[in-house]
């Protein structure tokens, strides 16, 4: 009994509010979202017509399972995640390359996992188990991020499950591995692979936008000059990497067309949406600029709870699961969508606090994916409402319909927060 | 090292959130276009179908047009004051008919085909008639309005079946659309050239806003038509088709099964393409579609069967021609060699013998050919019969794909068959490897045995000769609007034969035309022709033609299949001849030969065209 005292006397209490408040807040959302006036429709409602669960009422299940799922990892004792991090990896990574092998296909994606109605998607666990992982090899005994080894290795560990789920056809989940590279640099890695990295997808935009290269070219060029200006009294080593930087960028400006043109039509299609969503405003316009004016109609203080008219229906398609930010942004306007915002940066600069306060190495990377992967996440999935990026079907934490996703969420934070309340007892093993 | 790095972690990290706040206040606060275009009972969302491209025949004669159709459509939630009555007097119909229409509505709605936000159909392609009366009044019922679009017209009968029919898309081709362009209720070409070439003809799809005051009346475009995107119209097709010469061509072949089809030879233009028997191609479009498809496609002559791409048929005699090109150029033997008209081989008739190859042309005897082919498979590149039985096989079917037999030719419309052409993997397939030589294949050499060739394929062949060596893959588009139609069509495919043996063959084809087919001749000009006949085990074989004419300057060449009319010489000849008199003449002098071919009495028995199956049919 004494543990669980401790537990609660060393809880991050305001982490746990925010989660607690994100799931009362995206549940509503929901109901919000699938309301229809006409059917006899309330929030607690077991059966529609047909006998048919209502999403709000198969989500409430999912949350009541999450606090379930909460109780177990507040009970499993700490040393537990760092002892199995790989035996956990390994098991998640089994389960995805499982997928293409005997995975269900739902709505055209073939990610889920399961029998008969109930089912789970691997690639949402692939997260947190990934981050484990990672956690796990910065943490080992002598581990020293500067070593050639080391980088290959984690870049091996989030290198399987993107390719696992690059089996499954899931482009957006296989990217948010991406944001690993926010880890590693946290942890020691040169800065080189997160700028190149932010480099690569700017180039990649920009020269789908812009039609003469010479201005790239001029630009790239402009700019390895003044680093390289800013950097010359240090070693001829750096001013080389620096210049390889610039020489990936000028290639991949070069390989821009070629890339493009190999993606799947509709994802090519996506990218040019997002650069100008005019063209093609029927099409794959559709879900970017209904999504627009959905939120852009909620004005400042939105419409109203279940009175938003856009996204009822199918003006915005997946309007519970993808483009859930859709309801917000009519229902409740920007007052509510800054409060979302709000929520999700309180969330964000809350983890970076608790994983700086870690004691050990392990705990801290651990905490640092946390925040990149909600960071990502929130990112992305409002980036695309609004039209800011690409549409790719990631879930926003804790708002989204679907069960995997927020039980995956959950999982994820937990483990930190389990770590976090135990800190102390690093410090006394030390 | 890592100092200063969690502070750039939480840079990141604000700045995005910033960026959202600051964007979202753009997009909620500060421009209040998008709360006016959500507001959809101020803003008309009116969706505006592009026109299809239209379709004319090589001289710019129109084909496929378009012609105006309208839907009336409810959108549920705008619905106020509904006044029952008045409704079913403008509209014109009965109270019972206005609670079946409402009763659809709820069922479909239950299934979430249609919601209560968005125009649904309700009324779906009312009459001219209905539509000018209700256009007057439909302001006075809001959630109501009138979809304009258009449905395919066509100015002739003829084609029906290689332009192909333009219907909603259907649930199917909607879930395995990978493009994503198509919604429900758009229009896709499902089959012939209307399906070919969908991506050039369908067009783009546009949106107006306007403005609508309560009662619904229209007020003009929403912030000036900014949002707007206009439809793209299709492009327009032009074909490849003489339309006078298709639709005599039709007109010959009523009552007959069968297919025609017609090639220009120096280009491979496709000029006459004939599926016997056809349908009324008005019958494919408008209100009737869904009953009228049912008939048609239901029909045991099967209207919708693109016989010339197909049917495939043993090719029987004309196959010679192609058996003594490949002799000539292997060496085998050549135009003086006379082998005896050896009825124990293979049946013949009576003719001269021995005849040389000019006189086995002309009189189509099969021991001849029979012993030729022997030739052809049996070079002694080995000891073993067998194995040179195979060696001679695969080199002769290499001869034989030259001239685009065997496998699909790549014509630009749907659904074509390659025919077949026998290689030794099939024979080691059905008789074992090395366990078959000449005395198994030797129908082979008359065109029969394990070997179908296409309407489309025959008319190839006819153009083939006619170039004296080459071809280009046949082809129904001539250009499209603004753009170049396939480079496939512009590669000149070599059948690698020496010039000088199509000559000769040529010169024994015209000889030949007046022993087996005197009505084929023409007053004035040379034709080069050979007769077919394709054995049909379930009943009377098939009449089969193919021909070039003028031999000296070639401006056609033709196949004509007629299904149970017996001897090529008779049915099939007489048509292509017409056909070529039509086309290169402009007139035909010849009504007592119009009107042997209109009787449809080829047989040595009453004819039963339109009752017989289809003969050697491969689906």
């Amino acid at each position: 009994m004494r543990n669980e005292i401790s537990i609660s006397n060393k809880m991050d209490w305001a982490t746990v509010a925010i989660y607690m408040v994100m799931l009362l807040f995206g549940w509503l959302n929901i109901f919000a979202a699938v309301y229809d006036a006409d059917a006899n429709n309330s929030l607690f409602a077991a059966t529609l017509d047909f006998g048919v669960m209502p999403l709000q009422m198969k989500q409430f299940i999912f949350i009541v399972t999450s606090l379930i799922i909460i109780l177990i990892i507040l009970i499993v004792d700490m040393r537990f995640y760092e002892t199995f991090a790989y035996v956990i990896f390994a098991g998640i990574m089994f389960l995805l390359l499982l997928v293409p092998l005997i995975g269900k296909e739902v709505a055209g994606n073939k990610s889920w996992l399961g029998v008969g109605a109930f089912g789970i998607q691997p690639s949402e666990f692939a997260k947190f188990a990934t981050a484990l992982a990672v956690a796990k090899f910065i943490g080992s005994v002598g581990f020293r991020m500067d070593q050639v080894r080391n980088q290959v290795v984690l870049f091996v560990i989030i290198g399987i499950p993107v390719m696992l789920i690059l089996l499954q056809k899931d482009f957006g989940t296989a990217m948010v591995f991406a944001v690993f590279l926010l880890v590693f640099y946290r942890e020691g890695q040169s800065p080189f692979f997160l700028l190149v990295g932010i480099g690569m997808a700017i180039i990649f935009i920009l020269t789908l936008l812009v039609k003469n290269n010479w201005i790239l070219f001029a630009i790239i060029g402009g700019i390895w000059l003044i680093v390289i200006y800013l950097n010359r009294k240090r070693k001829i080593k750096q001013l080389i990497i620096i210049t390889l930087g610039a020489i990936v960028l000028i290639g991949t400006m070069q390989s821009v067309e070629i890339i493009f043109s190999k993606l799947p039509l509709h994802h090519q299609k996506r990218i040019m949406v997002m650069l100008n969503p005019d063209s093609d405003p029927t099409g794959y316009g559709w879900n970017v600029t209904q999504s627009k004016i959905a939120i852009g109609s909620g004005g400042f203080a939105g419409k109203g709870f279940l009175n938003g008219t856009q996204t009822k229906f199918d003006f915005v398609p997946e309007q519970s699961t993808d483009f859930i930010f859709c309801t917000i942004g009519e229902e409740h306007g920007w007052l509510g969508s800054l409060l979302v915002v709000g929520l999700f940066m309180g969330l964000l600069v809350r983890l970076l606090f608790i994983a700086e306060r870690q004691k050990s190495r392990f705990a801290r990377s651990y905490g640092y994916a946390v925040a990149a992967i909600f960071f990502f996440h929130f990112a992305v999935n409002i980036g695309m409402t609004l039209g800011l990026f690409p549409v790719i079907g990631i879930p926003l934490p804790f708002f989204s319909y679907g069960g995997s996703s927020l039980w995956a969420f959950t999982v994820l934070l937990f483990i930190l927060l389990k770590l976090d309340a135990h800190r102390g007892q690093v410090l006394e093993r030390l | 090292m890592n100092e200063g790095r969690k502070e750039i972690v939480q840079i990141i990290f604000v700045f995005v959130g910033v960026l959202f706040t600051i964007k979202l206040f753009f997009v909620q606060v500060l421009d209040n276009r998008y709360a006016d275009l959500a507001n959809s009972n101020a803003i008309l969302r009116e969706v505006e179908y592009p026109f299809r491209g239209l379709i004319t025949d090589r001289n710019g004669k129109l084909i496929v047009y378009n012609t105006p159709e309208y839907d009336l459509l409810i959108t549920k939630k705008d619905v106020k004051d509904f006044d029952s009555a008045k409704f079913c007097q403008v509209i014109g119909i009965t109270h019972e008919q206005l609670r079946e229409r409402f009763k659809d509505y709820k069922a479909r709605k239950a299934k979430k085909e249609v919601s209560d936000v968005k125009p649904a159909i309700f009324i779906r392609q009312l009459s001219n008639l209905d539509f000018a009366r209700i256009q007057e009044r439909i302001d006075e019922f809001s959630g109501f309005q009138i979809q304009p679009r258009t449905t395919r017209a066509y100015a002739t009968f003829a084609l029906a079946n290689s332009m192909g029919y333009v219907s909603e898309i259907t649930k199917r081709q909607l879930e395995h659309d990978s493009t994503k362009v198509y919604k429900q209720r758009d229009y896709i070409g499902q089959s012939g050239l209307e399906s070919y070439y969908e991506k050039d003809l369908s067009g783009k799809r546009g949106v107006r806003f306007k403005y609508k005051d309560v009662s619904g009346i229209d007020k003009g475009a929403f912030l000036k038509g900014k949002l707007d995107t206009l439809s793209v119209p299709g492009k327009d097709l032009t074909t490849t088709i003489d339309i006078a010469l298709q639709e005599y061509g039709e007109h010959l072949f009523k009552g007959k099964v069968g297919s025609l089809v017609a090639i220009e030879p120096s280009t491979g233009e496709i000029l006459a393409i004939i599926s016997g028997p056809s349908y009324d191609p008005t019958l494919l479009t408008g209100r009737k579609f869904s009953s009228n498809f049912l008939t048609i496609s239901s029909d045991t002559t099967k209207p919708l069967f693109t016989r010339p791409l197909m049917a495939m048929y043993p090719p029987g005699s004309i196959f010679k021609i192609i058996q003594t090109l490949i002799g000539l150029e292997e060496g085998v033997f050549n135009y003086d060699t006379r082998f005896p008209c050896d009825k124990s081989l293979v049946n013949c008739h009576n003719h001269p013998s021995p005849a040389d190859l000019h006189g086995a042309i002309q009189y189509s005897c099969n021991p001849y050919f029979h012993q030729a082919f022997r030739r052809i498979i049996n070079q002694g590149k080995s000891p073993n019969t067998f194995t040179d039985s195979r060696i001679g096989l695969d080199r002769w079917r290499d001869y034989v794909s030259r001239f685009g037999l065997g496998a699909p030719l790549g014509v630009d419309l749907p659904s074509e068959k390659g025919g077949s052409i026998p290689s030794s993997r099939l024979y080691n397939r059905i008789y074992g490897e090395g366990r078959w030589k000449f005395s198994t294949i030797y129908s082979l050499s008359i065109g029969q045995g394990e070997m179908l060739v296409t309407p489309m394929q025959m008319a190839n062949l006819a153009a083939i000769l006619a170039n004296k060596g080459y071809f280009y893959t046949p082809h129904m588009v001539r250009s499209i609007k603004d753009d170049q139609i396939d480079p496939k069509f512009r590669v000149r495919h070599e059948t690698g034969i020496d010039t000088a043996f199509y000559t000769f063959v040529t010169d024994a084809m015209t000889d030949a035309i007046s022993g087996t087919a005197p009505r084929a001749l023409i007053p004035g000009m040379t034709i080069c022709g050979k007769t077919g006949t394709a054995q049909n085990p379930q009943g009377e074989d098939h009449s089969v033609f193919m021909a070039f004419a003028p031999k000296e300057n070639p401006r056609i060449a033709i196949a004509v299949y007629v299904e149970n009319a017996g001897w090529g010489g008779r049915a099939a000849a007489s048509i292509a001849s017409l056909m070529i008199e039509k086309y290169v003449t402009g007139e035909v002098k010849r009504p007592a030969l119009e009107e042997y071919v209109l009787r449809n009495e080829f047989g040595d028995r009453p004819s039963r065209t339109r009752a017989a199956e289809p003969g050697i049919i491969l689906e």
